[in-house]
């Protein structure tokens, strides 16, 4: 540890000659650290929020690089952000938003009404390439009624639309940057991008003309290594401060143990699933799928494949969730019912399957348990291995080639996925269809709650998927890394409130 | 007529078996295909199954070699594991003997012309790739998997043994006795069969065992990478793999494929060194000079 009066001399210092910053910094025995490298199992495929599905571009950028009209904190909160306040008209379908003043974007364009007309019109624009334009179908104009006025029309009430408008893929782009975004990302936040080496990592400097609280860190790296062993030995040698999400759990202990380093376990919106594709047989009748449900034992799978790090779901819901009602007894563990379930639908054991799984521990280890779990009731698993980009040409996508998959969906809140009769595993229920649309336009807290527990319900009594286990978020940083988020309500690496003690 | 190499008579594997490499090669050989053998019928302990409350279990008399991060006892997975290897190995060699010798030993017969040619240049093509890039190569087009693993040890294995077979063949088809069967009419083709391949075959088997502990190894570094056999098949690669990250808490895991994987190789190394004492004295003369 460097001593106390040396390191706020130099903090001191450097506050009041920003410019001398860089030179104290290379007297690193008198120097705060004013960086930080986080560590990423996968590497974002592009930079651009609005144009991606994938996790790890929220990871990287949101909070950090770009910004929306509101935002999520770490409780899951919605807080303003390039909003300054709004009003909401009596019936819920007008949102009338004050803009932040002041706002400039990394290129140093100023933010206006317009960027945020440009950014949600191009959301639902034909042909958009937005992953999640559903959550924002009830908008049905956006219209600047002066440069600090933005006027939202919905075409129906929506309870949760200042919380979806936090989402990444709701960021304020620039028109004139919007279309280079994926490589060259230019936002408002706190952070601007600094340079990208394909396969290695991505860098991030403090952007001195932000409008808010600037960031305590100067420069933040993100590095990607998707290799367990790796990882461990990039943070033991200390080149990585910060895995947020390591991939070896049962590397914990160890850090546990070690002074240098701290654990934080939370919580995250991945609820872990054995998907089935519904569009094969037998996998479309619900008492296979209660059948495959008895045989698997979550608690052992949670122990085996996570090392106890998890906790079982009965249905596709988020544990922390204040809606949520505890399922997992609807098919409790019992490979004896398992049996007589396979047999009165007529199945044949012993049948083989194909369960593709893509590279996470817990879809990869978590599918050797459940190989042996249902091989005791008969359903023998060919186990194979896929990127995440076969998984997504192959499993997620038409022609939908798998029996089964594990993957565990993070977006919060996204019960609404079994909605969507062309989602990946293909469960297609009217009613459960109509009972969604009804939570869409509830706005009336308490009848959402309702909603959203009887809509738990229906996917649980019809077995849609083999429910397993929210994903826990096991962090390992190095000691003195202060303001990392311990749970994760939303897809990010929020480095805003980041500091070394 | 002197055979290049001489055929195994009783007198000169006897003198094998004092040799020391032999013996010990021999005898891990021989535990390493019991041990495959046996797997094949019957393992102390089931493989495919998983059991929460043994999870990285001690050596204890229930699990000899303790059980493995999902419960599985490791005696069981290490038998099962042999059988992979020696599944793979035997095939890839069998791949490369039965193609790459007949292959070697037309191009000896052609020698010079643009069949030995053709030969030549693509085991030159086929050893400019190391194997494992080779079959990281065919996993990244066909997908990871036991078959196309022993596809791409077996390529690999169809070059070594076309050159061997060549040169072996070009030294005894230099001989006065395949002159002498020429000079009687033999074709070209009832030459390479009768009298020239019986005299490469010493070569050929000594190489096949070096070519056997090759294969073990590319099988676990391909299984290790997660290029190989798949799980539920247990693979002493995919083992290590699995230990890791269970290096630093328990050390264990890692031992024992590593050890199995380890005598093997030496196994199969020492026996193919004292096989080829054994049928090749004039060899050992060299080397000991």
């Amino acid at each position: 540890m460097m001593n106390r009066p040396g390191a706020l001399l130099a903090a001191a210092l450097c506050a009041a000659v920003p410019l001398v910053g860089g030179l104290a910094a290379t007297d690193a025995a008198a120097q705060a650290k004013t960086s930080v490298v986080i560590g990423m199992t996968l590497e974002p495929p592009h930079l651009d929020p609005t144009a991606g599905a994938a996790a790890a571009i929220d990871e990287v950028v949101y909070a950090n690089l770009f910004e929306g009209l509101t935002r999520i904190d770490e409780s899951g909160a919605v807080r303003p952000a390039l909003a300054e306040s709004w009003e909401i008209s009596e019936d819920g379908t007008t949102y009338r938003f004050t803009l932040r003043e002041g706002v400039t974007f990394h290129d140093g364009a100023s933010f206006e009404a317009e960027d945020v007309v440009f950014s949600l019109e191009r959301i639902r624009a034909e042909g958009t390439e937005n992953a999640q334009k559903d959550l924002y179908a009830a908008i049905e104009s956006v219209e600047a009624e002066d440069a600090r006025t933005v006027v939202v029309e919905l075409s129906q009430p929506q309870g949760d639309l200042l919380w979806r408008l936090g989402w990444g893929d709701a960021v304020i782009v620039d028109p004139a940057s919007a279309e280079t975004n994926k490589t060259d990302p230019v936002g408002t936040g706190p952070f601007a991008f600094d340079g990208r080496v394909q396969g290695d990592l991505i860098r991030l400097t403090r952007f001195e003309d932000y409008w808010g609280e600037p960031a305590a860190l100067e420069r933040a790296t993100f590095r990607f290594i998707p290799d367990a062993a790796a990882q461990v030995a990039a943070l033991l040698a200390g080149d990585i401060d910060a895995f947020p999400n390591i991939g070896a759990p049962e590397t914990v202990a160890r850090f546990e143990a070690d002074p240098r380093f701290e654990v934080a376990v939370g919580t995250t919106e991945g609820e872990t699933i054995l998907s089935m594709n519904h569009r094969r047989a037998p996998w479309n009748d619900v008492r296979v799928r209660r059948a495959i449900q008895h045989a698997i034992d979550r608690r052992a799978l949670i122990d085996l494949a996570m090392i106890g790090f998890g906790t079982p779901i009965g249905s596709h819901f988020a544990p922390h969730h204040p809606a949520y009602i505890d399922l997992t007894d609807t098919a409790p563990y019992d490979p004896e019912k398992a049996r007589e379930l396979l047999a009165a639908a007529g199945v044949e054991t012993p049948i083989k399957a194909v369960i593709k799984l893509p590279p996470p521990t817990y879809a990869r280890r978590g599918g050797e348990v459940l190989a042996a779990q249902l091989k005791a009731v008969g359903i023998e698993l060919e186990l194979v291995p896929v990127e995440w980009g076969q998984w997504l040409a192959e499993v997620f996508r038409d022609p939908w080639d798998f029996d089964f998959t594990i993957v565990s969906h993070t977006e919060p809140l996204d019960i609404g996925i079994y909605a969507r009769a062309d989602y990946y595993f293909g469960y297609d229920d009217p009613d459960f269809q109509a009972h969604i649309a009804e939570l869409e336009v509830e706005a009336e807290p308490e009848r959402r709650q309702e909603l959203l527990v009887e809509a738990q319900e229906m996917i649980a009594d019809s077995q849609v998927n083999g429910f397993l286990f929210q994903l826990a978020k096991v962090g390992v940083q190095a000691a003195g890394l202060e303001g990392l988020w311990r749970n994760a309500p939303i897809q990010a690496n929020d480095l805003t409130a980041v500091r070394w003690e | 007529m002197r055979p290049l190499l001489r055929p195994p008579t009783r007198a000169r594997l006897a003198r094998g078996r004092r040799h020391p490499s032999f013996a010990i090669g021999g005898a891990l050989t021989i535990l390493m295909l019991g041990a495959a053998a046996l797997a094949a019928v019957w393992t102390p302990h089931p493989i495919d199954g998983v059991d929460p409350l043994a999870r990285l279990a001690a050596p204890s008399l229930a699990h000899p070699l303790g059980a493995d991060h999902f419960g599985r006892d490791v005696l069981s997975l290490i038998l099962a594991g042999a059988q992979t290897s020696v599944t793979v190995g035997l095939i890839a060699v069998g791949l490369g003997l039965g193609v790459g010798a007949p292959l070697g030993l037309a191009a000896a017969m052609r020698r010079g012309r643009p069949l030995d040619a053709a030969i030549g240049r693509t085991t030159d093509l086929i050893f400019a790739f190391p194997a494992v890039l080779t079959a990281v190569l065919i996993a990244a087009v066909y997908g990871p998997g036991a078959i196309n693993a022993i596809v791409a040890i077996g390529i690999f294995n169809i070059a070594v043994f076309a050159r061997v077979a060549r040169g072996a063949a070009i030294g005894v088809a230099a001989r006065p006795f395949v002159a002498a069967a020429a000079a009687i009419g033999r074709t070209r083709a009832q030459i390479a069969v009768i009298h020239v391949a019986p005299n490469i075959a010493g070569v050929l088997i000594v190489q096949a065992t070096i070519q056997f502990a090759v294969a073990i190894l590319a099988e676990a570094g391909l299984s290790y990478l997660g290029l190989g056999v798949q799980p539920p098949q247990p693979s002493w690669g995919k083992m290590l793999a699995d230990a890791q990250t269970y290096m630093f808490s328990h050390p264990l895991q890692a031992v024992f494929p590593g050890l199995a994987i380890m005598l093997a190789v030496l196994g199969l190394n020492l026996f193919g060194d004292g096989l080829r004492d054994a049928l090749d004295p004039r060899l050992k003369t060299l080397r000991l000079g």
